[in-house]
């Protein structure tokens, strides 16, 4: 199931080895904190996100692993070894920037060998490494120009080049794709696992775009306000949510606040301010220990339909307020009669006629919606 | 009614407005060029043919050039400190956080609003409160002043407009603060010190105002010669001599904004 990182030193008897390592690690700027005792075990080899709001301190944690930024208080840790008097550039990590950061004044081949000529390699050594860099970015054809004769998911195949070149422990990615358009992204996202396989390294990534980290990951930390919400896979964190902030952070969920009126180990009833009942039996947190809660039920798991529904869940009458057309889903807001809207998603069927102020049903089983502490 | 297809005037009120502020600005300078080449015997307003002797007569004329050497000398001495010092000042600057900041940036670039004649008649003050004896070097002392905010503000503003990760991704990719300085961000910032360094050398070329309260007996810039022989009237090789120093201002000027421009073209 879901996985907490406890703040407890590494235990021994875990055989993972840890790539990069984040000891109660607090960064503050002019008295205000941007992440406070951060915990963070990032394992070799794996895909790591880290997602959330601008805001949350996403962008400083990985800030702080590349060295650009220093702990307040904590320990940064890469392969095991504490990083506290070791500046940026002498430490086994390379940058992706968002704004790419390319050198115009070089060539693109100069730029991804910029790496390699400041550690000294051998010349015939360093071509041979610049020419395969090119080769897996395919940008062979491109290692005379300049980069502002290139577009920008060029620039962005070069800036990865510049840094998968010098072969780090890590690499770090500050929303790589946060500058490409759509079809553009969804392409280099699909290079970018290419390359994540075929290299092997461990890649952490920052981003705001919960679909990006949700597909590219193996792992994800969910961040609000300086602080970690959660950590799990991608199934995990969309799946079983700890909080109301994750559950509505990643995918669209509506949530449902209220007392509890009834709760045993396998089953509980929610009362919402306006009168609502919710049947629930799945849940993170014990149960019987809730006294309110918050309901999460995705808009893909609720059921829409005309006629009243047979099963026996919760179901409730409404109408549909709002719709919009997406293709291949339609996306409703039902209002329902006791006063709260829904967010549904529904498979575009061609036999159904809704259209505003059409009267629907809108049911789900207590097993497709997860109880959390409010 | 339609004009010609070929009509050299202005269509619009607007151009024939345009032509008369071009007209009023340059009109002046296209005189002084003209009677520059005029063959008189004295400054005279009547044409009397053309001739290059007032060139010629400038061009023997040693106490000019020795005016000129220390012209140039001021101006050299001057851009060349400044463009360091200024260079350091902008990235200064811009990379670092520290209490007061913004106040200390612009009392930096005060210099350039400050009028000549306060900064002149201060370090005059000042030198003499200290019993420096005025000399070449502190005519070149008090032209820093300007050229140092003036190269700064040019740098800045490319500065400004630079990736801010520029420097953070050749720390990151292993090179030495000290590399990332030298191989990344003065390449990238060379168009405009070399602009703010032109700029800077005709504005010292130029002065004329703080060179003359900051001059001693020993040095006498070329601004101070013209301006001495002009109380006595105006003989024609001044306007030959003020022919070759606009041309060459405005030529020097047009290579600095050249270079910005290039410069700010390969931000892509």
């Amino acid at each position: 199931m879901s996985q907490t990182v406890s703040p407890s030193i590494a235990s021994p008897q875990t055989q993972q080895v840890l790539d990069v390592e984040l000891r109660q690690v607090s960064k503050y700027f002019g008295g205000e904190a941007a992440i406070q005792d951060i915990d963070l075990k990032i394992r070799e080899g794996e895909f790591f996100s880290i997602l959330g709001p601008s805001g949350c301190g996403k962008t400083t944690t990985l800030r702080l692993i590349a060295g650009f930024e220093q702990p307040s208080a904590g320990m940064v840790l890469i392969q095991g070894r504490d990083m506290s008097r070791t500046p940026a550039h002498r430490r086994s990590v390379n940058t992706v920037f968002q704004s790419y950061a390319l050198f115009n004044h070089m060539t693109v081949k100069d730029n991804i060998a910029f790496g390699l000529r400041v550690k000294r390699m051998g010349r015939s050594q360093r071509e041979q490494r610049v020419a395969d860099a090119l080769q897996l970015v395919k940008m062979g054809s491109f290692a005379h120009r300049y980069p502002q004769q290139l577009s920008g998911g060029q620039k962005q195949r070069v800036a990865l080049a510049r840094a998968l070149v010098n072969r780090p422990a890590v690499m770090l990615l500050d929303e790589p794709l946060g500058a490409l358009d759509l079809k553009l992204r969804k392409q280099m996202q699909v290079e970018l696992t290419n390359l994540h396989q075929q290299l092997g390294i461990t890649f952490v990534m920052v981003t705001h775009d919960q679909e990006e980290a949700l597909s590219l990951s193996n792992r994800i930390a969910v961040m609000k306000d300086g602080d970690i919400e959660q950590i799990g896979t991608p199934s995990e964190i969309y799946d079983y949510p700890q909080t109301p902030f994750v559950a509505d952070f990643i995918g669209e969920t509506n949530l449902l606040q209220g007392e509890v009126e009834f709760a045993d180990s396998q089953m509980l009833r929610l009362l919402t301010p306006e009168g609502t009942t919710v049947l629930v039996n799945r849940s993170e947190a014990n149960l019987p220990d809730l006294k309110t809660a918050v309901v999460s039920v995705r808009p893909e798991n609720i059921r829409l339909s005309q006629e009243a529904p047979l099963n026996e869940g919760n179901c409730y009458s409404g109408y549909v307020k709002h719709i919009m057309y997406l293709g291949t889903h339609l996306h409703c807001v039902v209002q329902l009669q006791t006063g709260e809207r829904l967010t549904v998603m529904q498979p575009n069927r061609s036999e159904q006629s809704l259209t505003p102020e059409t009267p629907v049903y809108v049911s789900w089983l207590p097993s497709d919606c997860l109880a959390l502490a409010a | 009614m339609r004009l010609p297809a070929f009509w050299p005037l202005p269509r619009t009120w607007q151009g024939w407005l345009t032509t008369a502020l071009f007209a009023f600005m340059y009109g002046p300078i296209l005189v002084l060029t003209v009677y520059s080449f005029n063959d008189s015997i004295r400054y005279t307003s009547v044409w009397q043919g053309f001739s290059l002797k007032w060139y010629e007569s400038l061009f023997q004329d040693t106490r000019i050039f020795r005016a000129l050497q220390d012209t140039l000398f001021v101006a050299i001495v001057a851009v060349a400190i400044s463009s360091v010092l200024g260079t350091l000042m902008a990235i200064g600057l811009a990379k670092y956080y520290f209490p007061g900041k913004g106040v200390y940036r612009g009392v930096s670039y005060l210099p350039l609003i400050i009028p000549d004649i306060s900064i002149a008649v201060a370090t005059l003050v000042f030198l003499a409160s200290l019993a420096i004896p005025l000399s070449i070097w502190t005519i070149i002392a008090a032209h820093m002043v300007f050229c140092l905010a003036y190269i700064a503000v040019v740098v800045s503003s490319r500065l400004g407009s630079l990736d801010p990760n520029l420097e953070e991704a050749a720390l990151d990719l292993g090179a030495t603060p000290a590399q990332a300085l030298i191989q990344v961000l003065l390449p990238q910032l060379m168009p405009a010190i070399v602009a703010g360094c032109l700029l800077a050398f005709v504005l010292s070329v130029d002065d004329l105002l703080i060179s003359s309260f900051t001059a001693g007996g020993g040095a006498n810039p070329l601004p101070l010669e013209i301006f001495s022989r002009i109380r006595n009237g105006v003989k024609p090789d001044m306007n030959a001599l003020s022919v070759l120093l606009i041309l060459a201002s405005g030529m020097i000027a047009a290579l600095g904004e050249y270079l910005r421009y290039k410069g700010s073209m390969t931000d892509g």
